[in-house]
């Protein structure tokens, strides 16, 4: 027998390990290649030479680089997951389970029986790459994250799904003041909740698990939280001490099945193939030379405010500050818009501090010759900033970018704003915002995203951004959402791609997911003639070249492109003109502090994660509460038809009029039964059933039935079935009735009747997938509500057959369930011309929301409707409205029962003044990529503003907000326009 | 030129004038298939041409004009007529567009109108689109097929699934490299040169072509040891298009397998017995039962003769359409119908039963339907049959090849290890009575 070495090239890392031949470990190396895997590989080699030199070995590669340079180097490779496999068989036999999280990986391997192997999709992106980028976010090393995690007092609920979610979810946290301890274990926690959910489907995690790869092997906080997670104790927890490079020595042992090979003529290959470039996917360059780039930069160099010398002016002064995402952003302007100081920095996860010290430098500048008349703040951290600093005014950052634009270009007509996280773009018409397009949660954070990559190769942004100017070809890197580009990435590097080339790539791709994904334009005429660009992002030339290049027009680019929104506060500060701003003075930033304290809010079953935020002197601000309860004030009670709904429907469980001899039947409250409940509990009440309702969905409901969901890319309403059903079993029912339905109630206003293909066949997904219902008994039979003599005639027989239940007697239920179903139906529509009433008599504005019978579920909206109430709208739903309009052809095919009735509401809103239209969109759902564009083009055709509000698993109603109160802004726009 | 007309709904008609001004562009799912159909429909006068364009150029003209989290199918279909339109190489104001349309509660029922709404944006609204259905949607004065024709597209349906079955029994060990696929141009042409002198146009004569057809592939001299057989099913584009799933087949023959495509036959009887069962389950005209099961009868008639003729040749042959029938239940009601529905997991049965147990389950990012019969059946059919072996490849123009190829080759790598173990465990149940 020969030495065997094992080379597993990673996303980040390239391990390096030789075995013996009673394979005891005789070397082993753990290293970041930076994208130099080969070269990387190469060194490490020649690094181990002198002991192998002359020697027969084998060598096998491995890993999700591997096969790239296994194939230029005529090397052979193994499929990583199969190579840790060997291993673990090899060391610790006995396990059941091996967690394996690489730099973009995440697996699972159960053993035990077949050997089952579970890889991360194309969805649930980057795990090490993932806490790479939270770092660099929080701006502490990973090391330092790990630190703060193990002193974690509470957890915040993070999306699990991707971590663009995740982000989404930590940075209003964080800019809330939330603790970064709390924040840094959360992050960890999310990475243990996407791991087991994406990746279980449907088997336990349970045994003696191993745990393997780098981040696992460095980070014990995040150990921490798998171990206490899945419940393992010491024997059942295990981390070996070379978990880091188990993949690389799986790889070595599988080589034993390989041919000998002379060391040297390995090494030789290898180094051969870091010439080797393969074919990459590549674009025309961004500058053909640097003459070309010079002229770029002259022309967009003009664009500037006059700059006023801070320390020779005297007279007013009005501050902006945009706390932002990432960055904190401030402006100190003169009366004509003149820049006394500015200053854009990245917020280090805390913006109080940011703000607080550059306001002293302000206050020392200003002397006695500058007063501030005013004060205004925009941005995520608007609420956080306004009552620590006691500002004038906050403003909602769509409208303090649209302000800065203006002032630039007053015939601005389309104003795209790329942030550090969040891409915000609006057009103008006539002199006001009318539609907003901010960037879903799926394609956020673009802007820090190429930040995180620009470090992760070794560069700081500005360099990185350098190097693509004038590279010669870019690399195609496709538009989705960051955790795809990661891949993409991986695949240019592994095909040989020059960071100059991935960097232009980089820039390239932000453009196209803004231009496609948020704006999804088909030409530039699309948006604009006269084009304003900001954010921070667009400091980047290349990024700014790139939009160019893609809209085929020429852009404006402020040179204070970054300060925009900050720029725009400052405006809008100036415009209240106030006597005297009630900005804290210098004297009151003396003696300032705050301290930031996490509490749960107990007050409804919504327990929201508040942190409360103290300063001195007693202040209090409180901040993630989603109504007004915890401030001490009563709930706003404007009309709600959600919560109506939702009531209504809640109170449909027990045994109704009957006697409930016949036993207790469950029904999950979930997806169609919001629609349908109302007939299947006077159905099954007449028949002498007891109703059994499942509980309310909650975050506990989900992650119970969370480890039997076999689709992760499947809408979450869908996902809280499984806890559904299972709570149900809990409940010791007889027998759950949820029936597959094709078809929906025919409301005659639609080309057909159909459920989506997920609300009509879930039962049977829940039957294959939930092992508790075998507990009882589950029935799932195909029906039909439509046809309401060949329904009775078909649930008579499938009665009998089931319950032995006289088919007369079924009948005459079936026809007191149509009854029923007609009567909630009246109920819903008569409340909601109450309400309508209601708003018109005392004057308010009516948001119609259009979504799923389902959406009214406070876990699936999170309270969406209590948020847009406590603006003082009246709210009422789709249902309520839909049956007004007639039927009427569409541009799309028009074949979902649910779906059709937001067409039709959307038509109505369009003959009422006082109605605006919000529409709902779970994530994940397939048919709102439909309905969506249809939805916009009924609504602007007909005169109205478009929202849509994307919702998902996150709890967090910060980019909800946004919209809301940029609608709300659009609104006021439009009816001073028209007033 | 020819006049634009449009009906009440303002529905642009593909009119008389326009059949003969025309060129019909449509859409390559199945190359062998629509080829057939493609010259069928020249010799009902039309001018037709199947796009077999693949490039990156397709999939950014997709992501311009449809909707981005739209189906991947719907983004590439979408995207290639757009691309050829936009090419130069045809008169814009003499092509037609064809697009298929299932209905059914899929998405997949909107490309058409998706379609439309591309071409609007893209101010190609005066190009008319025909919808090709058997439900009669959309009638066109300018394109009418008759019974005549219909049951030619049948027969080219199966004539292209016995070819493409047989030539993927022989590709991955023919000798000669490049014979099979020459074989195949051999028959498309014979068939095609018959049909046009009128030959082979009776059940009889197309019983007869099925003997010639699987006699040619039987002709190819093969060497070389059994490969692990690999089954492909999914959403159907994606499934069959080299486009959609980023040359699937040809990546398998590469890693040393031998893939196994279901044909597409099922799929039509499928759709055909869908009406049949709803009418069942729901109630509805028995006129409408009775004509759906003559028309399925005759095509599964085509299906048995078609089985019967591989296996006189020594081929594997699929199962029939009741045989898929017949697996399915315990695992979904014949009431799941859209997309694929309960086919493809009853495809994944037949696979495992006919000892193809190593599969790819391939899917747009986010199908709807395959949430259900192809990610949500994979679980139970590892917990009947441990020795499954099924990946799940999600396709978007996000999805890197890559991160693709690594998962199949996971399958491939279970695969290998699954058949070493396969000897192991047959000698272990021979030694068991002793």
């Amino acid at each position: 027998m020969s030495l065997r070495i094992g080379i597993d090239i990673g996303s980040t890392t390239v391990k390096v390990v030789v075995l013996d031949e009673q394979n005891k470990l005789l070397f082993r190396s753990y290293e970041r290649h930076y994208s130099k895997a080969r070269e990387r590989s190469v060194e490490t080699l020649r690094s181990i030479r002198d002991k192998l030199a002359g020697q027969q070995v084998r060598m096998v590669i491995t890993g999700s680089a591997g096969l790239g340079v296994a194939k230029a180097a005529g090397i052979d490779f193994v499929q990583e997951v199969y190579a840790t496999a060997a291993a673990v068989n090899q060391y610790i036999p006995g396990t059941d389970a091996v967690i394996e999280l690489g730099g973009e990986d995440a697996k699972i391997i159960f053993f035990g029986g077949a050997l089952e192997e579970r890889m991360n999709g194309s969805c649930a992106g980057g795990t090490g790459a993932f806490i790479d980028q939270m770092a660099t976010l929080m701006n502490v090393s990973v090391n330092e994250l790990d630190a703060l995690s193990l002193k974690h007092e509470k957890i915040y609920p993070i999306a699990s799904r991707c971590g663009v979610f995740a982000k989404s979810d930590i940075q209003p946290i964080l800019n809330q003041g939330g603790r970064k301890e709390d924040v840094a274990a959360s992050i960890f926690q999310a990475v243990v909740d996407q791991t087991v959910a994406g990746l279980t489907q449907g088997r336990q995690l349970k045994g003696k698990i191993v745990f393997l790869g780098g981040p696992l092997h460095f980070l014990m906080g995040l150990r921490e939280r798998f171990v206490e997670t899945l419940q393992l104790d010491g024997e059942h927890a295990i981390f070996p001490e070379d978990g880091d490079c188990f993949a690389g020595i799986g790889a070595a042992l599988c080589a034993s099945d390989y041919a000998e090979h002379p060391f040297d003529a390995l090494l030789k290959k290898l180094e051969e193939s870091v010439d080797h470039v393969g074919l990459v996917d590549t674009m025309p360059p961004l500058f053909t030379d640097p003459a070309e780039y010079d002229a770029f930069l002259a022309r967009h160099n003009a664009m500037h405010p006059p700059e006023v010398d801070v320390s020779a002016y005297t007279g007013d002064a009005w501050l902006g500050i945009d706390a932002g995402s990432t960055t904190t952003k401030m402006a100190l302007i003169t009366n004509d818009g003149g820049l006394l100081y500015t200053y854009y920095h990245s917020n280090l996860g805390n913006p109080v501090a940011i703000v607080l010290e550059q306001l002293k430098e302000i206050y020392r500048l200003c002397g006695n010759r500058i007063a501030i008349r005013g004060a205004a703040v925009t941005g995520y951290g608007e609420d956080l900033i306004k009552n620590a600093f006691s500002c004038d005014a906050g403003l909602v950052e769509t409208v303090a970018h649209y302000n800065a634009a203006r002032h630039f270009n007053p015939d601005v007509d389309f104003i795209i704003d790329i942030g550090g996280q969040d891409m915000k773009c609006f057009k103008v018409r006539n002199g006001a915002v009318d539609s907003i397009l901010l960037n879903e949660a799926c394609s956020s954070g673009c802007g820090s995203f190429i930040e995180t990559f620009a470090k992760a190769l070794g560069y700081n942004i500005a360099e990185f951004a350098k190097l693509g100017l004038l590279a010669q070809h870019p690399v195609n890197l496709g538009s989705r959402c960051t955790v795809f580009m990661n891949s993409s990435v991986k695949q240019a590097q592994k095909d040989g791609a020059s960071v100059e080339d991935i960097s232009a790539g980089l820039s390239i791709s932000i453009v196209k997911n803004a231009v496609y994904k948020v704006i999804r334009a088909a030409s530039a005429d699309d948006l604009g003639r006269h084009i304003v660009v900001q954010g921070g992002t667009f400091h980047n030339d290349a990024v700014l070249r790139a939009f160019e290049q893609e809209l085929g027009r020429d852009v404006t680019r402020p040179t204070i492109a970054g300060i925009m929104g900050a720029f725009g506060a400052a405006l809008a500060a100036r415009d209240l003109r106030l006597d005297k701003s009630a900005l804290l003075d210098a004297q009151a930033l003396e003696t300032f502090s705050h301290t930031a304290r996490p509490v749960t809010c107990n007050l409804c079953t919504n327990h929201c994660s508040l942190t409360v935020n103290t300063f001195d002197g007693g202040r209090r601000f409180l901040s993630g509460n989603r109504c007004s309860r915890p401030l001490g004030k009563e709930k706003a009670e404007n009309p709600d038809l959600m919560n109506y709904k939702y009531k209504k429907l809640r109170a449909m469980q027990g045994k109704g009029n009957g006697s409930g001899v016949r036993g207790r039947i469950g029904i999950p409250f979930g997806l169609n039964m919001y629609e349908n409940l109302p007939f299947w509990f006077a159905f099954f009440t007449r028949l002498n059933f007891e109703v059994v309702l499942s509980p309310e969905s909650s975050r506990k409901l989900y992650l119970k039935g969370q480890h039997t969901i076999p689709s992760d890319t499947v809408c979450y309403p869908a996902k809280l079935l499984h806890g559904h059903v299972e709570a149900l079993v809990d409940a010791g029912v007889d027998a759950v009735w949820y029936p597959c339905m094709s078809y929906n109630n025919d409301e005659g206003i639609g080309d057909n009747h159909y459920n989506c293909p997920v609300v009509a066949y879930y039962p049977e997904l829940l039957a294959a997938n939930v092992p508790a219902l075998k507990q009882t008994r589950f029935l799932d039979p195909y029906v039909g509500l439509w046809r309401h003599k060949d329904f009775e005639k078909r649930v008579a027989q499938m009665m009998y057959d089931t319950f032995d239940i006289p088919k007369r007697e079924t009948a005459a239920a079936a026809r007191a369930a149509y009854e029923a179903y007609d009567a909630y139906v009246h109920d819903v529509r008569e409340t909601g011309k109450q309400y309508i009433a209601y708003a018109r008599a005392h004057d308010m504005p009516i948001i119609v929301a259009c979504g799923r019978p389902y959406h009214i579920d406070p876990e699936i909206n999170h309270g969406i409707n209590d948020l847009i109430t406590s603006f003082g709208f009246v709210l009422v739903t789709e249902d309520a409205l839909s049956y007004l309009e007639g039927y009427a052809p569409r541009k799309v095919l028009n074949q979902w029962t649910f779906q059709s009735r937001m067409y039709n509401a959307a038509r109505y809103v369009c003959t009422q003044p006082d109605m605006q239209v919000v529409q709902l969109v779970s994530f994940g759902c397939g048919t709102d990529a439909i309905t969506t564009d249809e939805m916009r083009s009924i609504l602007e055709n007909g005169g109205k503003l478009y929202t849509q509000l994307k919702i998902d698993d996150i709890s967090n109603l910060g980019a909800v907000k946004i919209r809301v109160r940029s609608l709300m802004a659009a609104m006021d726009a439009r009816k001073h326009r028209d007033g | 030129m020819a006049e634009l007309v449009y009906d009440k709904n303002g529905r642009l008609l593909f009119t008389k004038e326009m059949k003969r001004e025309y060129t019909l562009l449509f859409p390559t799912m199945l190359p062998v298939h629509f080829g057939l159909m493609a010259r069928i429909l020249e010799t009902e006068g039309f001018r037709v041409e199947m796009l077999t364009t693949n490039h990156r150029g397709i999939v950014d003209e997709g992501l311009k004009y449809v909707h981005n989290d739209t189906c991947y199918p719907a983004l590439l279909v979408i995207g290639q007529l757009i691309d050829a339109v936009k090419s130069g190489k045809y008169d814009l104001h003499k092509v037609a567009l064809l697009i298929t349309q299932t209905g059914g509660g899929c998405r997949a029922s909107n490309y058409i109108h998706l379609l439309r709404k591309a071409l609007e944006k893209a101010d190609l609204s005066f190009i008319p689109v025909i919808s090709i259905n058997l439900s009669g949607l959309e009638p066109n004065p300018g394109f009418k097929l008759g019974l005549g024709t219909l049951r030619k597209a049948i027969f080219a349906m199966m004539y292209g699934d016995l070819i493409v079955q047989c030539a993927n029994q022989v590709r991955p060990y023919e000798v000669a490299s490049g014979q099979t696929d020459q074989t195949i141009d051999a028959c498309e042409k014979a068939l095609l040169e018959a049909m046009n002198r009128g030959e082979g146009l009776s059940f009889q004569s197309m019983v007869e072509n099925f003997d010639k057809l699987v006699a040619a592939f039987q002709a190819i001299p093969v060497a070389g040891e059994a490969k692990p057989r690999v089954g492909v099913v999914g959403e159907i584009y994606i499934k069959y298009s080299p486009l959609g799933n980023n040359n699937l087949e040809q990546f398998l023959l590469s890693e040393g397998a031998e893939p196994v495509v279901p044909g597409l036959t099922d799929f039509i009887i499928f759709k055909i017995y869908n009406r049949e069962v709803d009418v069942g389950i729901y109630g509805g005209l028995w006129l409408k039962k009775k004509v759906c099961q003559i028309f399925k009868g005759y095509v599964e008639k085509c299906q048995r003769a078609m089985i019967a003729a591989m296996e006189k040749g020594g081929f594997r042959a699929p199962g029939t359409f009741e045989d898929l029938r017949r697996l399915i239940q315990g695992y979904l009601g014949e009431g799941n119908k859209m997309g694929e529905g309960w086919l493809l997991t009853a495809e994944m049965l037949e696979l495992i039963h006919s000892g193809t147990p190593n599969i790819v389950c391939t899917q747009p990012f986010g199908c709807l339907p395959n949430h259900i019969v192809g990610k949500g059946m994979i679980r139970k059919l590892k917990d009947d049959y441990p020795n499954s072996n099924i990946v799940a490849i999600d396709y978007d123009p996000g999805a890197t090849k890559i991160n693709q190829e690594n998962r199949i080759k996971l399958m491939l790598a279970n695969a290998r290890g699954l058949a070493k173990q396969e000897p192991q465990r047959q000698a272990g149940a021979e030694r068991a009575p002793v």
